[in-house]
């Protein structure tokens, strides 16, 4: 195994990181010594123990940045530091350390910047919110987690990873549990992530116990090299792991617990929830990579059909809400469906690339939300509207992050949307190629269409809205620059002097990577992905922001208000209209009641069946069929005796009389028989 | 012959003591109607021992321990009787019903 | 330390009966001397314990190779001897029964059910210690038997005594009894039937074994002959049948594990967290000491059977745990689905299964173990283990609800904790068996068990939701609750640490076990099975 490394290492002509790499180990370890800390000495503290968190991040974003550079400037590929914790004598080994790899360190530098930004922007938020060292300990745990997960260097720590961010976003979203709803999203998340976690669960052990070792690398080569062992239950394995993945990344149909997951306070969905735990499912994906390119290849057309339903329909639903952070959720769940397609269609880097500028915008866009909420103490946008003129930092940030989020010309998300599209078309899913367009389309509708309501306008709620204080401000900023610059990393055909592109650090990994990589831009593609987003924008902006005071009533499509307007603006106009009218109507309200009863209807059937069946269980057949027996047996005993007794009369004679009497009917039989 | 009318007595005076343990209703008498059934099964020891004389005398050796058995047996059953008598003022065996559950 | 050798494992049984005649002698008023009593021979006896750890040597360590052995001259009629030893299959569990009575004892320091009386309280849980150590040392079936059933005495009379004595009908029944009289018989019968069966298995190993040579209970030489093939057709069949009565009822195995319940439910604090941390432990621990090595081509024989009602004993038990209303009964149900995993490990016959099953017994002997500390604390502070009247617990008692939200993710098996470990390998070893061994069976087995994990999820969820989110009911509002006092703290913290440990550092358990159990495997089916299905 070992020799194999190495020979890849030389291959690709990288370093192995030095010191940096040597101890990058301190970035797993420092948030849970924080968590610690927190929940040690929190009360005691002038932040309520944000010290410690930020601290801890602080120090693990220094060497997540040099270690990235490193990997910009050499390339950085070290064979995993590993520590043995469980060997079982027939070769099964349980490790835990670091992997130090292309892969591991974009994902480093992305969970402790956004953290690191979250966090500070978390102390303005929480302030003077209930048991807020509590928020931060569990936010470290969460980092932590996280870190622990994408550091993996096999398959048994990534599962500790992968159920400890689970864990960290059961209490966060149930951070206010006095209210048994917030409980009720946590234990949905848990529950739901805990199902598809059962396919994680056994995926290991297939292909675990297939090559004789939960170690990624040692897996991905075999799948490479063509292992027959590993074979002949890729399949099995692959969709088992894949199953697992789509619980944590909500795929479609385990997208339901998302927008419920928003129950927690608001930093904690841009973290958790939008920016960086529900990528596991992808950075599985992508970590496992040559094994779906190679022996489960029958499986991607599958992962791309789920992709892609998940990527429109999940669009469409972000149309008719009112709450501003569900909004961001299906948004979230959406963009999540182009990163598995992508990287279910063969797409590594365009996959990665969307989920790296995805992390920024995303992130920017939810803690502007929570700038909003902040402000307006409600989440609905209907409560919101001109918040424009009392707010400018936060509105011209989360415009940043919905113009990047919706793919304009030349923000990040233009360029990783356009990547993805170009692998798809380069990969022969036409059709689906199209749908990620459409796609482009809704998702710049409904983000307009939520910058109308919450911006612009007039203002609706109670109370007077302010500006949200520097330490929330400075984050969104922070963020607002990648989320416009990150996508010149990747730009098709350039390579920047001295430090190469994304795809080129992303390839530097134990098996190279075989997938697409665009040599120039696609113009046509290019531009008809530009003219979706910029017609979603014109189409959204036409309908929710000129008339102020009945786009109340607009987002209600309360047509006789709607009508008369557009009729007296272009033929155009109708057209828009009565697209916008199906799919905010009958089409979206169709996906939305299919999610409701169809879905979640099979779940919650599902979960009441259980919850009767098991009732059925204990009460019928344990307590009166199996202790049935056993009390009915002693009570038998105890009723024989009950009944035997009675003929002791204590009445000398009477016995006399019946032991004279068998005496006789002895004789008789004696003599009879004789 | 001889030895047969022997064994009609000794079943005779054996049925009178079982009638007697039965249906007498003063303990004392019950007492006696096993005496009575003991003198019964002796005959029968006795007459045993003269058909088939056997050289250690077992049926006669055996009707002396019956004696002595016996007259143990009355000694405490009169004295149990006695207590009774002075604890109930009464013999009848209809009411002594000590021994029930 | 040459001593150690001869007299490290009789102390180790016997000091804690010493312990209870001094508790007998010392007036019953002067309550501090004899808990100080109580203390000091636990923890001397748990120091030998670790004493014994650090004097094992593990390079020694392969099947029927014991330890600290003694072996004299007993009853000569029956050709049985007073024969003792370790190996790295009981070290853990010696060491976790001396631990958890320790613990157990702290606890108890202000914790006493009416009737008070600590000294009795005392002397009984001395004398269960003496039976739960001996049972892990035995190596001669009439001694292992003996202790086996030394169990039952104190635990009967800590539940019968000092158990629930809320009045229950009884189906079937014309009277209405007490709880705690109905859960201490029932579980004295119980488990005195299985030991019936068992102890007519001994008889006629002991009887058979002198066609081979002499006549004998020595759990060693039984196992040498039945690597050698001994045991063989029907009798061997029948043998195995009456010790897996024996041994699954103490587990418990599912239908035999209706005791356990109301037993669990009625016991007292400390008698709960006895009887879930080690007492269920002597069962599966008497599978793997006695059935599997003397009677191997049974348990393979056998090894569906249990595999398949582990795995319903897995499903049945979480789906019944979602029916309850009674916190304890809840805790008490999660048992049956946790020891579940440890059969479904040893059915197996594999060193992966028999590793996965020893690792979830310590796991679970922790977690439960704390589990049912923690549910005694709340009935003493609320007076109910209604869930339905609970609530808001994490306002009411911060660091009770903590500990509690702990503990219930750790019974879930949240990897990087203790039982996740035990349940992960379970799970491998079901998917690769022993050769031979029904595929069909096992992988069932392993997906109802992966099924197994999601409904334990759902129920203690259910439970944390219950007791510790929300606001309190008015019921409790207002009432100030003591929240965890300095004795529990002592008691719990351990376990909470030593949960962790293992979680992040399993090899603290399989650097035990590892080795023993392999030639295990080795010596009675030939070959770790696992290994020759990796391809590696």
């Amino acid at each position: 195994m070992g020799s194999l490394l190495f020979a890849a290492a030389e291959a690709t002509h990288a370093g192995d990181g030095g010191w940096w790499a040597d101890t990058a180990g301190i970035m797993l370890i420092s948030p849970f010594v924080a968590f610690l800390l927190i929940l040690a000495f929190g009360k005691r503290l002038r932040y309520n123990g944000a010290e410690f968190a930020i601290g801890a991040l602080a120090i693990n974003t220094v060497w997540a940045v040099v270690l990235f550079v490193l990997n910009m400037t050499e390339g950085v590929l070290r064979e995993p530091v590993r520590f043995v914790v469980g060997d079982i004598g027939s070769g099964l080994t349980f490790e835990l350390g670091w992997a130090v790899d292309g892969l591991s360190i974009m994902m480093y530098l992305l969970v402790n910047l956004v953290g690191l930004l979250v966090f500070t922007y978390a102390v303005g938020y929480m302030e003077g919110d209930r048991r807020v060292p509590w928020f931060f300990a569990a936010f470290s745990l969460f980092a932590g987690s996280m870190l622990l997960l994408v550091g993996a260097p096999n398959l048994v720590q990534l599962i500790i990873g992968w159920e400890g961010v689970g864990l960290a976003s059961y209490l966060l979203i149930g951070f206010y549990w006095e209210d048994h709803e917030n409980v009720n999203a946590g234990n949905k998340a848990f529950m739901v992530n805990k199902l598809a976690d059962v396919g994680l669960l056994l995926g290991a052990v297939f292909l675990g116990v297939a090559i004789g070792s939960f170690d990624f690398a040692e897996l991905n080569l075999a799948a490479v090299e063509g292992n027959a062992a590993l074979s002949a239950v890729a399949i099995a394995g692959g969709a088992l792991l894949f199953f697992g993945a789509m619980g944590k990344s909500a795929q479609f149909p385990f997208h339901i617990w998302l927008p419920d997951a928003m129950a927690g306070p608001t930093p904690v969905s841009a973290l958790m929830h939008a920016a960086t735990m529900v990528t596991a499912g992808i950075y599985l994906m992508a970590r496992t990579f040559p094994l779906y390119q190679q022996m489960a290849a029958d499986l991607r057309p599958w992962m791309v059909a789920i992709g892609t339903i998940t990527l429109f329909a999940m669009g469409l639903l972000a149309l008719v809400v009112d709450d501003i952070k569900k909004v961001l959720a299906y948004s979230t769940v959406s963009q999540l469906g182009y990163m598995m397609t992508a990287v279910a269609a063969g797409g590594y880097t365009a996959g990665l690339f969307h989920l790296f500028t995805h992390a920024f915008f995303k992130a920017l866009l939810f803690l502007g939300a929570g700038s909003v909420i902040h402000a307006v103490h409600s989440n609905n946008m209907s409560d919101m509207g001109g918040l424009r003129k009392y707010m400018p930092r936060t509105y011209a940030t989360f415009v940043i992050g919905a113009l990047a989020l919706a793919g304009i010309f030349p923000l990040s998300g233009f360029w990783s949307k356009d990547e993805i599209l170009a692998t798809l078309g380069h990969e022969g899913y036409t059709a689906v190629m199209w749908i990620a367009i459409a796609g482009a389309f809704v998702t710049a509708f409904y983000m307009t269409r939520a910058v109308a309501l919450t911006f612009h306008g007039t203002y609706k709620g109670h109370g007077h809205p302010h500006e949200s204080p520097p330490v929330m401000t400075v984050p969104l900023i922070a963020l607002a620059v990648p989320s416009v610059v990150a996508g010149l990393l990747n730009i098709p055909g350039v390579s920047w002097p001295g430090i190469g592109n994304f795809t080129e650090w992303l390839a530097v990994r134990v098996v190279p990577m075989g997938d697409h990589h665009a040599e120039a831009i696609d113009f046509f593609l290019a531009g008809v992905g530009l003219l979706a987003a910029v017609a979603g924008i014109v189409l959204g902006w036409l309908i929710f922001a000129p008339d102020r005071d009945t786009q109340q009533a607009r987002d209600r499509l309360e047509i006789p208000v709607l009508y008369p307007l557009f009729r007296r603006k272009y033929y155009m106009d109708d057209v828009a209209l009565g697209i916008s009218r199906f799919t905010m109507g009958p089409f979206a309200r169709f996906v939305n009641w299919t999610n409701t009863y169809i879905i979640d209807g099979v779940v919650n059937g599902v979960g009441g069946l259980v919850y009767h069946l098991a009732r059925f269980i204990y009460g019928g057949v344990d307590q009166r069929g199996i202790d049935g027996i056993v009390n009915g047996l002693s009570a038998a005993a105890d009723a024989a005796g009950s009944g035997l007794r009675k003929l002791q009369t204590g009445r000398v004679q009477q016995y006399a009389a019946s032991f004279v009497m068998g005496a006789i009917v002895l004789v008789i039989v004696f003599v009879l028989v004789r | 012959m001889i030895a047969s009318q022997f064994l009609v007595l000794a079943a005779a005076l054996f049925a009178l003591g079982v009638y007697g343990l039965l249906v007498r209703r003063n303990a004392v008498l019950v007492l006696l109607s096993v005496e009575l059934m003991l003198a019964a099964v002796n005959i029968n020891l006795v007459v045993f021992e003269a058909m088939w004389r056997t050289s250690e005398a077992i049926g006669q050796v055996f009707s002396i321990f019956v004696l002595t058995v016996a007259a143990a047996e009355v000694g405490i059953g009169l004295a149990i009787i006695l207590m009774i008598f002075r604890n109930r003022q009464s013999a009848n065996v209809d009411e002594l019903d000590l021994m029930r559950w | 330390m040459e001593w150690f050798d001869t007299w490290g494992l009789p102390l180790i049984v016997f000091l804690p009966l010493v312990g209870a005649l001094v508790l007998g002698l010392i007036p019953k008023e002067k309550e501090d001397a004899v808990k100080a009593t109580a203390l000091l021979f636990s923890l001397v006896t748990f120091g030998l314990s670790l004493v014994a750890i650090g004097l094992f040597d593990f390079d020694l360590d392969t099947y029927n190779t014991y330890q600290f052995e003694v072996n004299t001259r007993w009853i000569p009629a029956i050709d049985s001897n007073f024969h003792l030893g370790v190996d790295g299959i009981s070290l853990p569990l010696l060491v976790l029964s001396c631990f958890v009575t320790v613990l157990a004892v702290i606890y108890s320091w202000d914790h006493w059910e009416e009737p008070r009386n600590p000294r009795a309280f005392l002397m009984l849980m001395m004398i269960l210690l003496t039976g739960m150590n001996g049972t892990f040392v035995a190596l001669d079936l009439v001694l292992f038997f003996i202790f086996f059933e030394v169990v039952l005495v104190p635990m009967y009379f800590l539940i019968g005594i000092w158990g629930d004595k809320a009045p229950r009908k009884i189906p079937g029944f014309s009277r209405v009894v007490e709880t705690r009289l109905y859960a201490a018989i029932k579980f004295f019968l119980f488990t005195l039937f299985g030991s019936a069966f068992m102890l007519l298995g001994f008889l006629a190993l002991y009887f058979r074994s002198g066609e081979f040579g002499d006549r004998t209970f020595d759990i060693v030489e039984l196992t040498n002959l039945g690597a050698s093939g001994a045991f063989t057709g029907t009798f061997a069949f029948l043998v195995f049948f009456g010790l897996f009565l024996g041994f699954a009822v103490k587990v418990p195995m599912w239908p035999l594990h209706t005791w356990l319940p109301d037993a669990h439910t009625a016991a007292p604090t400390v008698g709960s967290v006895l009887l879930a941390a080690i007492l269920l432990k002597l069962g599966t621990y008497g599978f793997v000491r006695i059935s599997l090595p003397i009677l191997p081509n049974e348990a393979v024989r056998w090894a569906p059977v249990i595999a398949i009602l582990s795995a319903i004993g897995i499903i049945y038990g979480s789906l019944a745990c979602l029916a309850q209303t009674d916190m304890k009964r809840l805790i008490a149900f999660s048992s049956v689905g946790h020891m579940g995993f440890v059969m479904l490990g040893i059915s197996t016959l594999t060193d992966v299964g028999i590793n996965a099953s020893i690792i979830g017994m310590v796991a679970h002997g922790l977690i439960t173990g704390l589990l049912f500390f923690i549910a005694g604390s709340m009935a003493h502070r609320y007076h109910t283990r209604e869930m339905a009247r609970l609530g808001g617990q994490m306002k009411l008692m911060p660091i009770m609800g903590g500990i509690l939200g702990f503990t219930a993710m750790a019974s879930l098996g949240l990897p990087g904790l203790a039982g996740f470990w035990g349940e992960f390998m379970s799970l491998v070893s079901s998917y690769n068996p022993l050769d031979g061994l029904s595929l069909t069976v096992f992988r069932s087995a392993m997906v109802a068990g992966a099924i197994g994990t999601v409904l334990t999820a759902g129920y203690m969820l259910y439970m944390l939701q219950q007791v510790n989110f929300g606001e309190p009911s008015d019921e409790w509002v207002g009432r100030n609750f003591h929240d965890v006092d300095r004795f529990e703290m002592t008691a719990w913290v351990p376990l909470i640490i030593f949960t962790v440990v293992v979680g992040f550092y399993p090899n603290l358990i399989f650097g035990v076990t590892n080795d023993v159990v392999g030639s295990l495997v080795e010596m009675a089916f030939q070959g770790g099975a696992v290994t020759a299905g990796l391809g590696g």
